[in-house]
């Protein structure tokens, strides 16, 4: 036992002192995690409304290769952009591999199916006569698009928070592309890896607890928002 | 535009829409018209295409082939603007996430009106529907009867040219259903709004409609004005589903003062109109004109023209009443009598009664399809 209260006194030390060191790592962290949901979002969140609210040919097949993409292993996914940024990959001459851009290409390609899979599910619960009524009143194309959107957004709240959740916790991705430079492209999962390598349990599980409490903010902040909506929908307040 | 002269006059029409989903056709209609103000009601069983056609009407989905006028102009699901004069309320209300307010005030937004404007619009159409007061209410919050006030307020609000409503009554319980039809049928009067009524209860569109299409399997099986599709349906299918016998056909015998006498083959019948003798008819009357007396009774004098012994063919449940079929010596009427009336009389199959009813209850019209099988 006494490991993990020494753990957690170190975790809270740290955090104290606050050393310019670990500011970067949860700095790093921040960065790729917001870059990443941010793009995610971008490729992710159309593509998900297009495969929910609409039919056309192929849309299963579409549907399906983002369900099997959402199950990729992340190592994979960075296997692949490590070959594509590698000097001898089609993208080398950027030099980009082993930077901070080349961590938050591979945790878009991470997000984006887990953002457009779930959106589209979200999407998909949405009536079509409601749509239907939309336009009935003179909506656009657009207007219901935005509609739709609306009426899902717990549900695409949630799939943004599925995407920045697996991005912020990813390890194995981060590591092959980023290379967990100290300084650089460190984050605090690889840098929890590291630690614990080395044997100084105590900083890698203080580590994880700041990492857990990070992601356990930002899900009760979510949580938060997605209840307060059902309640006032369901009729707290009348 | 001088090949659509013919629609002058007309708010809405449509020429020959038809509409498949894979093989199967689901519409097929050769012509809808709409005067300004008319009510028109499709009536139907499910699956008969009224939602489909009301969807087209409405310029909601393109019809696979055939054209949609509005105001004498050709339309489509493109012309936004047209949509604009448009709007509609279905089954179920489908109302946005939000409050009452947003919901009622989604088509004045899209339409640009001032935030003020709205406001003033959204309490005036919410007093009229019976929820003033109700603004600021979620609307997932609302029982069934209350989200379909909500649904046509919103519609109402836009003041449309042509008013869409795909059976808004049907998913409510009979107390509210009969509440709302008559609140529907006042409200869609006071505005004089061109009115799409899709509904598969015969008495919400005798209610609500000046005319009325019914339906079966995508196709036109009757259609003109209520009283005259519900007093005399064209054949017998029309007629066993607006809960009549199939129509008489005979031949005119007698003409003088607006008074006929037609020759079912058998029974001769009385009914008003003004038709040369000779011309072959099809002849009608509603079961809710028969008159059924115990046989041997002196019926008191009265103007009821048509007299005759009949004998009850067949007796079903029709609602709270009986729907008895009668024959009058070849013919066969219908008549609906109570439960209680049933018993007091003690009406079997086979019994004998005294059918009465009057001339002016007795609709005729030349019998253009049959005269030929007629003469054979």
């Amino acid at each position: 036992m006494a490991v993990f209260i020494e753990a957690i006194v170190t975790a809270v030390r740290l955090m104290a002192e606050g050393s310019p060191e670990l500011w970067n790592i949860i700095g790093v962290t921040f960065h790729v995690a917001l870059v990443s949901t941010t793009f995610g979002i971008v490729l992710g969140a159309p593509m998900g409304f297009v495969m929910g609210a609409s039919r056309f040919r192929g849309r299963s097949v579409l549907i399906a290769l983002t369900n099997t993409a959402m199950a990729v292993p992340p190592v994979v996914i960075g296997l692949v952009v490590m070959m594509v940024l590698s000097r001898q990959g089609p993208l080398g001459p950027l030099g980009l591999l082993y930077t901070v851009d080349a961590m938050s290409i591979a945790q878009t390609l991470i997000a984006a199916p887990i953002i457009a899979g779930l959106t589209s599910a979200a999407v998909a619960s949405v009536p079509y006569k409601l749509r239907l009524q939309a336009r009935s009143l003179g909506a656009s194309r657009v207007h219901e698009a935005f509609l739709t959107l609306k009426e899902a957004r717990l549900g695409v709240v949630a799939a943004v928070a599925a995407g920045f959740g697996a991005v912020v916790r990813g390890v194995g991705a981060v590591l092959m592309v980023g290379g967990n430079i100290e300084g650089q492209t460190r984050v605090l999962t690889t840098a929890i890896v590291q630690e614990a390598r080395r044997g100084d349990f105590g900083l890698a599980l203080a580590l994880g607890v700041i990492l857990m409490t990070i992601t356990f903010g930002l899900n009760g902040l979510i949580t938060w928002y997605q209840h307060a909506g059902e309640r006032w929908e369901r009729g707290a307040n009348a | 535009m001088t090949a659509y002269t013919s629609t002058a006059g007309l708010a809405l029409r449509a020429e020959n829409v038809s509409k498949s989903y894979g093989k199967r056709v689901v519409l097929d209609i050769d012509h809808v018209e709409l005067s300004p103000g008319e009510t028109l009601a499709l009536l139907g069983p499910s699956g008969a295409g009224k939602s489909t056609l009301l969807a087209i009407l409405g310029l909601l989905e393109k019809p696979d082939s055939g054209q949609v006028f509005l105001d004498g102009r050709p339309v489509s699901a493109r012309d936004r603007g047209a949509r604009m004069q448009m709007a509609a309320a279905f089954q179920s209300p489908y109302l946005f996430k939000g409050t009452i307010a947003e919901n009622v005030a989604y088509g004045l937004k899209l339409r640009g009106v001032s935030r003020a404007k709205r406001s003033a619009a959204v309490a005036e159409v919410l007093e009229r529907v019976g929820l003033g007061g109700w603004e600021g209410r979620s609307a997932l919050t609302l029982s069934g009867g209350e989200a379909q006030r909500v649904a046509l307020a919103r519609a109402l609000v836009l003041k449309p040219r042509v008013l869409l409503l795909d059976e808004p009554l049907s998913s409510l319980d009979p107390l509210i259903k009969s509440r709302l039809s008559q609140d529907f049928a006042r409200i869609i009067h006071e505005d004089k709004m061109t009115t799409v009524y899709v509904t598969h209860d015969q008495n919400e569109a005798m209610a609500v409609a000046d005319s009325m299409i019914v339906m079966r399997d995508g196709r036109a099986a009757a259609s003109g004005h209520v009283e005259d599709v519900m007093g005399l349906p064209p054949d017998e299918w029309t007629a066993t589903f607006l809960g009549s016998e199939a129509p008489l056909r005979g031949v005119v015998t007698t003409s003088a003062e607006g008074l006929l006498g037609v020759d079912l083959g058998g029974p001769v019948v009385y009914s008003t109109g003004e038709l040369a003798p000779g011309t072959h008819v099809i002849a009608g009357v509603r079961p809710e004109d028969v008159l059924l007396f115990e046989a041997g009774t002196e019926i008191p004098r009265s103007s009821a023209r048509n007299r005759f012994d009949g004998t009850v063919v067949a007796l079903r449940l029709w609602g709270v009443m009986y729907h008895l079929v009668l024959d009058i010596g070849g013919a066969r009427v219908a008549s609906h009598v109570s439960r209680s009336s049933v018993r007091e009389m003690e009406i079997a199959e086979g019994s004998s009664v005294q059918v009465v009813f009057k001339a002016t209850a007795v609709r005729v019209r030349p019998d253009v399809a049959g005269s030929g099988m007629m003469e054979a």
